[in-house]
C-alpha cells in the first residue's frame, strides 16, 4: 500500500518534470533563429512579420504591470482583512465574510474577464475620459479581487497560528489589542503573510482569461496604467493557436512558456522560503 | 462487497455509454468563428433529416481549424481563408490530400462605434488607420476622438483576409486591440466611441454601426455583384475526398436547401 502511494507521488514529480522538460526542448530552438538578445530585450512582438520581430520585453512589462498594479491594492487590503477577521471579527461576522470570499475564489476567471469587458472597462473610460476601457487598470483591478482571497486566507491561517500565549502575555503586560497586534501577532505571522502575499502575486502572473478579455492585447510598452496592455500569458493563449509547428513563432511562444514558467517557479520557492522561516520561527 | 457493486455498476455505466457514443455517427466540424453560424444551422437542419448522425461544431479560427484536421482531431475543418502554402507542406508530409470545398462568400463589414459621423472610408484611408498613421478621427472629417483600432488574433482567417485586402505588406499598428473573435470585436467597438473594427457580414448588430467602403456598403446584393471590395469565400476542408457523413453534410450544404440556409443567416450563396 505504502509503496502504492509512493509511486503515485513520484509520479506526479515525473509529470512535472516531463512538461518542464518539453517546454525547455521546444523552446530553446528559438534561438537557432533569433539571437538571444534579441529575444530578452527586444521591444517589438510582431511574429507575423517578414522577419518576424520577437521580443519578449512588452509582454513581460504587461506581465509586470498588472501584477504590480493588483498586488499594490490587494495586499494591503487582503492582510487588513486577515488582520481584522483574525484577531477583531465576531464569530458571527467571520462566518459571513469567510464563505464570502470562498465564493469570490470561486467565480470563474473568464466571469471576470467579461466583466471587465463589458462592465468595468466603458466605467474606466467614462471616469478617466480615455479612448478605451481596456487597459492595465482594468485588468489589475480584477486580478486583484482574484488574488485577494488567496491572501487573505494564508494570511488569515498565518495569523491564527501565533501562538495565544504570546497573545496572553502581551495583554497581560497591559498593551492594548492594537499594540498586540503590531508588536506582537504580525511580527511572529510575517513570514506566513509574506509568503501569502507572494502566492497572491503567483496567481496573478499566471491569469491568462482574465487579461486576454480585460487588458486590450496591444504589446506595447508603457508606464501609464490607462493604456492597453498585453502579458506573456495572453500571447500564449492568442497565438499559440495559429502559429505553424516548427516556426520561429511557435517556438518563441515556448520560450515565453519557459520565461512564464521559470518566474512561476521563482514565487513558489520563494514563498516556500519564507514559509519554512516563518515556521521555524513559532 | 457494496465496494464491488459501486464498482461493477461504474464500470459497466462507463462501456454502456461509450457503446452508445460509437454507434452514433460522429461528425465534427472545427475552425473559424465566422463560417460557424452556417455550420451550426446546417447542423441543426441536416440532423432533422439524418437524426441518427451527432454533428459538433467548434469554433477556434481557422487556423486551428485546419491543423486539427491535420491532426485528425476534426473530419471538416471550417476557414474564412484559403488553406496556407505552410499548412499545405505538412499535409504533404503526412501524406494527406486536402480537398477544398467553398461553401459560401462572406463580406468583411468595417464597424464603427454608432456615435461616429464617419459614413464611408477608402481603401487607403483603412490601411492609413490601420498602420497607426491617422490617430485621430478629425483628420477623416469625423469627430475629435482617439482612434481606437480592433483587430482579431493571427489564428484568424478574418484577420488574415484583412491583412490580404487592406494591408498588403505593412505592419499593424503595434497599439491595436486584439479580440479573439468576431462577437468580441462587436462587444470592443460598441463600447468605445473611437473604435473602428472588421467582421463578418453576419455579425453586424444594431449596437454598432457598418460603414461604407469605396462608396458601396456591405450587402448581400452588392457582395454578389462584387462591387463591394472586402469580400473572401468560405471553405471548408476535409482530408482527401470525403465520405460517409462529411459527404452527406457537405452536399447537403451546397444543395439549394442548404445555400438558402446561408442566405438566411446573412451570408452570400456561392451558387
Amino acid at each position: 500500500m505504502e509503496r502504492a502511494i509512493k509511486a503515485m507521488a513520484l509520479s506526479s514529480f515525473i509529470v512535472v518534470l516531463l512538461i518542464v522538460l518539453f517546454l525547455l526542448k521546444e523552446g530553446i530552438f528559438t534561438f537557432k533563429w533569433v539571437k538571444p538578445k534579441e529575444f530578452f530585450l527586444g521591444l517589438t512582438w510582431f511574429p507575423t512579420q517578414e522577419p518576424p520581430k520577437v521580443g519578449l520585453v512588452p509582454l513581460l512589462w504587461g506581465s509586470i504591470l498588472v501584477t504590480f498594479g493588483a498586488i499594490v491594492w490587494s495586499a494591503p487590503l487582503g492582510v487588513g482583512l486577515a488582520i481584522y477577521l483574525a484577531e477583531i471579527a465576531s464569530a458571527r461576522l467571520r462566518g459571513i465574510l469567510k464563505p464570502a470570499l470562498e465564493i469570490l475564489a470561486g467565480i470563474p476567471s473568464v466571469v471576470f474577464g467579461f466583466f471587465g469587458m463589458v462592465f468595468l472597462g466603458p466605467f474606466l473610460q467614462e471616469v478617466f475620459g480615455i479612448p478605451t476601457g481596456l487597459c492595465a487598470l482594468n485588468a489589475s483591478i480584477l486580478l486583484g479581487f482574484m488574488a485577494l482571497p488567496t491572501i487573505v486566507s494564508l494570511s488569515e491561517d498565518a495569523l491564527s497560528a501565533v501562538p495565544w500565549t504570546l497573545k496572553e502575555a502581551s495583554l497581560a503586560l497591559g498593551a492594548t489589542r492594537w499594540q498586540t497586534i503590531k508588536y506582537v501577532s504580525l511580527p511572529v505571522a510575517s513570514g506566513g503573510i509574506l509568503s501569502a502575499v507572494i502566492l497572491g502575486v503567483g496567481r496573478a502572473i499566471g491569469e491568462t482569461m482574465t487579461v486576454l478579455m480585460a487588458a486590450g492585447n496591444a504589446p506595447i510598452v508603457s508606464l501609464s496604467f490607462l493604456e492597453p496592455v498585453r502579458t506573456m500569458t495572453a500571447t500564449i493563449a492568442l497565438e499559440m493557436a495559429e502559429a505553424p509547428k516548427g516556426s520561429v513563432h511557435y517556438h518563441a511562444l515556448f520560450a515565453i512558456g519557459v520565461v512564464l514558467l521559470l518566474v512561476s517557479m521563482a514565487f513558489n520557492v520563494l514563498a516556500d522560503f519564507f514559509q519554512e522561516r516563518w515556521r521555524k520561527g513559532i | 462487497m457494496k465496494k464491488w457493486i459501486l464498482f461493477i455498476s461504474g464500470a459497466l455505466v462507463l462501456v454502456l455509454s461509450t457503446l452508445q457514443l460509437l454507434a452514433q455517427e460522429a461528425l465534427v466540424l472545427q475552425g473559424s468563428t465566422t463560417v460557424l453560424p452556417i455550420a451550426q444551422r446546417a447542423a441543426e437542419a441536416f440532423k432533422k433529416l439524418h437524426p441518427e448522425a451527432s454533428v459538433t461544431v467548434r469554433g477556434g479560427g481557422s487556423g486551428v481549424g485546419i491543423a486539427g484536421l491535420l491532426d485528425g482531431t476534426c473530419d471538416i475543418a471550417m476557414s474564412s481563408r484559403k488553406i496556407k502554402e505552410s499548412e499545405l507542406k505538412i499535409a504533404q508530409g503526412k501524406g494527406i490530400t486536402v480537398k477544398e470545398f467553398p461553401i459560401a462568400i462572406d463580406a468583411l463589414a468595417v464597424i464603427v462605434h454608432p456615435s461616429n459621423p464617419v459614413k464611408n472610408l477608402t481603401l487607403s484611408d483603412l490601411k492609413r488607420i490601420y498602420t497607426g498613421e491617422v490617430t485621430n478621427w478629425k483628420v477623416l472629417q469625423g469627430f475629435d476622438s482617439k482612434v481606437v483600432v480592433v483587430s482579431r488574433d493571427s489564428a484568424s482567417g478574418t484577420f488574415e483576409c484583412f491583412n490580404h485586402l487592406v494591408l498588403g505588406e505593412a505592419p499593424l499598428t503595434p497599439r491595436a486591440l486584439y479580440q479573439a473573435s468576431n462577437k468580441g470585436v462587436v462587444t470592443v467597438v460598441a463600447t468605445a466611441k473611437g473604435a473602428i473594427g472588421y467582421v463578418g457580414l453576419a455579425y453586424v448588430e444594431p449596437r454598432v454601426k457598418a460603414i461604407s467602403v469605396e462608396g458601396v456598403a456591405p450587402s448581400i446584393e452588392t457582395v454578389r455583384s462584387g462591387r463591394y471590395p472586402l469580400k473572401r469565400e468560405l471553405f471548408f476542408y476535409t482530408r482527401g475526398e470525403p465520405q460517409g457523413l462529411a459527404k452527406s453534410f457537405i452536399d447537403f450544404v451546397l444543395s439549394k436547401d442548404g445555400q438558402r440556409l446561408i442566405q438566411q443567416v446573412g451570408y452570400v450563396p456561392v451558387k
